[in-house]
């Protein structure tokens, strides 16, 4: 359905002196297929949320391609049937309404954008339809002003927002980040059933039990790279990447405490920590790295689960 | 639109700083129309006399009608916040969003260049200006002011710009494929709107004060009166001193309720604008 071909973005900041280019992605690979989720995992700054912005033609990217049904998506020049097909949801429920109009604005555009042919009266019994499904009353949200509701609130209509369109792609940037753990699954399932009608989503989390609950596959991003990927089953139960391992080592459980005896991520030698060209970027935190890992590849270790580690 | 309508006049203090704008602004307009006599400096009675009625605001030390200066006076105060304010806001609102919004070199040089006359003090540069030019009107004045005033909202327009370019409403209004036009009509420029209108209000102020500021040195108008220069000649002529509180008083009085009239509107208006603030 949609597929990320050597996807690269570069961003160049400070003046002619004081050039800095930092490679937010760094030529990622996936493919998203018809009614499948694959959950986008790593660090802050490990570059999810750019890969979102570029799926949804927020950014363009420096390099590789991002094709939709084995088109370029920025050779899409009709921005209406390009956003029916493809919508997002953002990190940010508080920004990503305009503070000065009440909260319903959202779905009024969506109507005068995609669906002119629905009468007004049928489509708000659509929204306040959708919006019972994200467990909200659309009498007590929808004419009221963003500083009037909460985080959770204002998150769940953005996924009405994006239920509403029966769209064939979503990314979903962190959306349950703002939200508190009871609403959370029934924003989980709120995504399945968008999932069961054949969308495909592109879930973007830090929190890798909500990527495991919901996710069909997996890419583990560190500074921009695949570190790891593959059927979420297979990298779950066999992790091999040391950054893998080490993320699900630090899950916490609800039966364990913490332990001594974890990976730690200050466990590694401070004189690999001079990063030079061509080298792994995981080696200044790596417990199996040694002056000589080179820059990896990703390779096929079993099928649907590949690793970029020299080691392995 | 409608709803700030409603919530405006729901607003005491934009009640209050409009009530008194407004007074003036027509007593400006139609004062010149009811006042005896034409020509504010014109010689017309005798000297020191209080207000009566012939001399509504009596006359000055040489006879002048106290009440044509005051209300011709009350123009020019308006005009140079108009356009001295006016000139400010616009030079300030144009190289703050471009700088905010093109951003890279272009911001940095733009930034460069209001940075360094932020710095420089604005009355000794207004100084400097005035005393160069032999003839100068009021229109000239206000020219000289909007030119120097503009930096700081170049630098908060700038600021402004930049934040709302980044927040994630104008990505969903890209997402909900909006044309570019539209998104900077209806979702940016409403949130600049507010500002637009404050910063005016506040160059507005910031202008008449400066005017003031310089006629009360003598660098005001070499032709026509101003309420500044009524306030200098009052002084020049010890009229404090003397006791012609109707000299002094009046144009004192008027600047100051005109500038707290419309920091009153800016107040009511960031409550009308913003319905964070609305609440009771």
């Amino acid at each position: 359905m949609i597929k990320a071909k050597d996807l690269t973005k570069v961003f160049n900041s400070g003046l002619l002196l004081s050039k800095n280019i930092i490679t937010a992605v760094d030529e990622v690979n996936f493919e998203i297929g018809r009614g499948e989720i694959l959950a986008l995992v790593g660090e802050s700054g490990s570059g999810k949320s750019t890969i979102g912005k570029m799926m949804l033609k927020l950014l363009k990217p420096s390099g590789g391609q991002i094709l939709l049904e084995d088109k370029d998506i920025f050779s899409i020049s009709n921005n209406k049937e390009f956003y029916s097909r493809v919508q997002g949801i953002f990190q940010d429920p508080y920004s990503s309404f305009n503070p000065i109009f009440k909260v319903n604005r959202i779905f009024k555009l969506v109507r005068q954008s995609f669906k002119k042919e629905i009468s007004i009266s049928e489509w708000n019994d659509r929204v306040e339809e959708v919006l019972k499904k994200v467990g909200l009353n659309a009498g007590d949200v929808l004419n009221k002003y963003i500083h009037q509701l909460s985080g959770g609130q204002l998150q769940r209509l953005l996924i009405a927002r994006a239920l509403l369109m029966d769209v064939e792609v979503l990314v979903a940037d962190e959306i349950t980040s703002m939200l508190d753990a009871s609403t959370r699954v029934d924003v989980l399932e709120a995504l399945l059933s968008l999932k069961e009608i054949g969308a495909s989503i592109l879930f973007v989390t830090h929190d890798l039990s909500q990527a495991y609950y919901i996710s069909d596959k997996i890419v583990v991003l560190y500074k921009g790279s695949v570190v790891e990927s593959g059927s979420i089953e297979k990298v779950f139960s066999n992790p091999m990447h040391p950054y893998t391992r080490m993320l699900l080592d630090s899950i916490p459980q609800l039966d364990r405490k913490w332990e001594e005896d974890r990976i730690s991520v200050e466990d590694f030698d401070k004189s690999r920590a001079a990063w030079k060209e061509g080298l792994c970027k995981y080696i200044d935190r790596c417990s199996l790295a040694d002056v000589n890992c080179m820059r990896p590849k990703l390779k096929l270790v079993e099928e649907d689960h590949y690793v970029a580690c020299v080691k392995i | 639109m409608k709803e700030f309508i409603y919530f405006a006049f729901k607003n005491t203090k934009f009640k209050i700083g409009l009530a008194i704008l407004l007074f003036f602004l027509i007593l400006a307009i139609i004062g010149p129309y009811v006042s005896h006599y034409k020509d504010p400096l014109e010689y017309v009675s005798m000297s020191n006399l209080p207000p009566s009625r012939e001399n509504w605001l009596g006359t000055t030390t040489f006879g002048q009608d106290v009440f044509t200066q005051f209300v011709y006076g009350l123009r020019s105060t308006f005009f140079i916040g108009l356009f001295g304010g006016g000139l400010a806001t616009i030079i300030g609102l144009l190289i703050g969003f471009i700088a905010g919004y093109k951003g890279g070199l272009l911001d940095d040089l733009l930034m460069m260049l209001t940075n360094i006359l932020i710095v420089i003090p604005t009355l000794a540069l207004l100084i400097i200006i005035a005393a160069y030019l032999p003839y100068r009107g009021i229109g000239i004045q206000s020219v000289i002011i909007g030119l120097t005033a503009w930096p700081w909202t170049a630098r908060a327009v700038r600021a402004q710009t930049l934040s709302l370019r980044s927040r994630e409403f104008v990505n969903l209004a890209k997402i909900t494929a909006l044309r570019p036009l539209k998104i900077v009509l209806e979702e940016i420029a409403p949130n600049m709107m507010s500002y637009v209108v404050m910063v005016f209000i506040l160059q507005f102020a910031g202008a008449i004060l400066a005017a003031v500021g310089l006629d009360f040195i003598g660098l005001g108008p070499t032709k026509g009166i101003s309420l500044g220069l009524m306030l200098q000649y009052s002084t020049l002529w010890n009229a404090i001193q003397l006791g012609i509180w109707w000299w002094f008083i009046p144009p004192g009085l008027a600047i100051t309720m005109i500038v707290s009239s419309l920091y009153f509107l800016n107040i009511g208006l960031d409550e009308i604008f913003n319905p964070r603030l609305r609440e009771e």
